[in-house]
């Protein structure tokens, strides 16, 4: 993996002329975890989707990339709601996706050690059917892992699991993803208190940064401090339209 | 078990009403023989009834084998060419205006009375539910793989062939169920145009002798072997792709 950079966003979009969102500007630090946070229909997905290379759809006014002025082809992994596993292949080949369609030999050993490091060393012939929401998801961190990109994009990945199977992914996200620029688009304070070393908070017309508390990530899902700071991001989330 | 009870169940009320009626209207046998003989006539022509229906299951088997080839061929080009899809589309539609039948003459005078032109119909008449199915299967793939294959770099090509076509595949199923009860149509009508062998030509003659029970004979061999055949495809099509 070569150095994160930052990655820089700043202008408007609009959809087929209807505003998605307005002149707003916004910053993900390199190597650090910044949570995007924001009611829903806000573009907070956009931003990602525009980030990714992905928004054919979406007409762009501004400047955004990576602080290094360098591209993002090519140094961005994406990571969905959805975990996106194709029913017809086992989890070493879903694992390996990112390089069977690039035409790219497959390195067996980087397979089996990350399949180890998300839990999951025993299923990796199993198909996805045969696997729970929690390590459906897990096979999908490991597939973002075997990207081995500077620059991971989360639009949501943990909000279809149920409680415990999302803290245990929380755990799992951070301690794997850490060193790359991680940009988490979440409309979960409870999850942008944990998850961010930066938490900014998306209206439509603005994007303004919440300092979080001092502890490192992820931070303990009961701490008096979590506890607080996610108070007072859902009262700001309340504020904000 | 239960499920092949309930079958034989059906199938021996079915014989029942038709003893009834038969009896009750006092059918003559060149107008509607009753069960009791078809079933004689089933049992003493079995040989020639054979001999007639493997040439009709050798033209089914051709026309779907080379009918689904086709238009799994046919279904990869329009997706993968833009092209394709403005010029063959038309055509495929216009093509489906002529009627199949209308078509039989012309093709027994192109590829002789032999098995060719039967193969010919009922590829004909399979081609575009197959090519159909399959080509709105793939214009269907969930626009998120197709974005995770992007951001990861994937070539077209690679997308086409590694996500787009096996995420169809429940999609050329449904296209080869249908082609399995078509299929034995075509080679039935191209039988009735011009043959001298086959089921189809075998419940003509028939017909044209009267022999009304031997020709309810023949039509009970053509409806289970295609029923068999629409089995034998489902048990396949469950078996690769529906899990």
């Amino acid at each position: 993996m070569s150095t994160a950079p930052a990655l820089k966003l700043s202008g408007g979009a609009t959809i087929g002329g209807a505003t998605i969102f307005g002149p707003v500007s916004l910053e993900a630090p390199a190597g650090e975890w910044t949570c995007l946070l924001g009611p829903s229909g806000v573009g907070k997905s956009t931003i990602l989707r525009l980030l990714a290379g992905l928004g054919d759809e979406v007409a762009f006014s501004g400047e955004m990339g990576a602080s290094d002025r360098v591209p993002l082809d090519g140094r961005v992994a994406l990571m969905a709601q959805s975990d996106l596993l194709m029913s017809w292949l086992d989890v070493t080949a879903n694992v390996c996706l990112g390089a069977r369609l690039r035409g790219q030999a497959i390195p067996r050993d980087r397979v089996r050690e990350i399949l180890a490091r998300v839990g999951l060393g025993d299923h990796a012939a199993k198909r996805p059917d045969a696997l729970s929401g929690g390590q459906r998801q897990r096979v999908a961190l490991a597939r973002t892992l075997m990207e081995d990109r500077p620059v991971v994009l989360l639009d949501e990945p943990f909000s279809a699991l149920d409680a415990r199977s999302r803290a245990l992914m929380q755990d799992l996200a951070v301690e794997l993803l850490a060193g790359r620029t991680v940009l988490h688009v979440t409309h979960d304070a409870a999850e942008a208190a944990r998850l961010g070393d930066r938490v900014l908070l998306m209206s439509r017309e603005r994007i303004a940064s919440v300092s979080p508390p001092g502890a490192s990530t992820p931070r303990l899902y009961d701490a008096p401090d979590t506890l607080t700071f996610q108070g007072r991001l859902l009262r700001l989330l309340m504020a904000a339209q | 078990m239960r499920r092949s009870v309930r079958i034989a169940g059906v199938a021996l009320l079915a014989l029942l009403v038709w003893h009834a009626v038969v009896t009750l209207f006092e059918l003559p046998r060149f107008i509607l023989p009753g069960p009791q003989l078809v079933l004689a006539t089933l049992w003493t022509s079995r040989a020639l009834i054979a001999e007639h229906a493997l040439v009709t299951g050798v033209e089914v088997l051709l026309g779907l084998g080379l009918g689904a080839a086709l238009g799994f061929a046919s279904a990869i080009l329009l997706t993968a060419s833009p092209l394709a899809r403005a010029v063959l589309r038309p055509m495929l539609v216009f093509s489906q205006a002529v009627p199949v039948f209308a078509l039989a003459p012309i093709l027994t005078l192109w590829l002789g009375y032999g098995l060719w032109s039967k193969v010919a119909m009922a590829l004909l008449i399979i081609y575009f539910p197959v090519t159909s199915a399959f080509f709105d299967a793939l214009m269907r793939t969930p626009p998120g793989w197709l974005e995770l294959a992007r951001v990861m770099g994937a070539t077209p090509g690679r997308t086409l062939w590694r996500i787009r076509v096996p995420a169809a595949m429940p999609g050329f199923a449904s296209g080869l169920r249908l082609a399995a009860v078509y299929a034995p149509i075509g080679a039935i009508i191209g039988e009735w145009v011009g043959a001298s062998r086959g089921l189809g030509y075998l419940m003509l003659l028939a017909n044209g002798r009267a022999r009304i029970d031997l020709m309810f004979a023949a039509l009970i061999i053509l409806a289970i072997l295609t029923l068999a055949l629409h089995a034998a495809v489902d048990a396949v099509c469950r078996r690769l792709w529906d899990s």
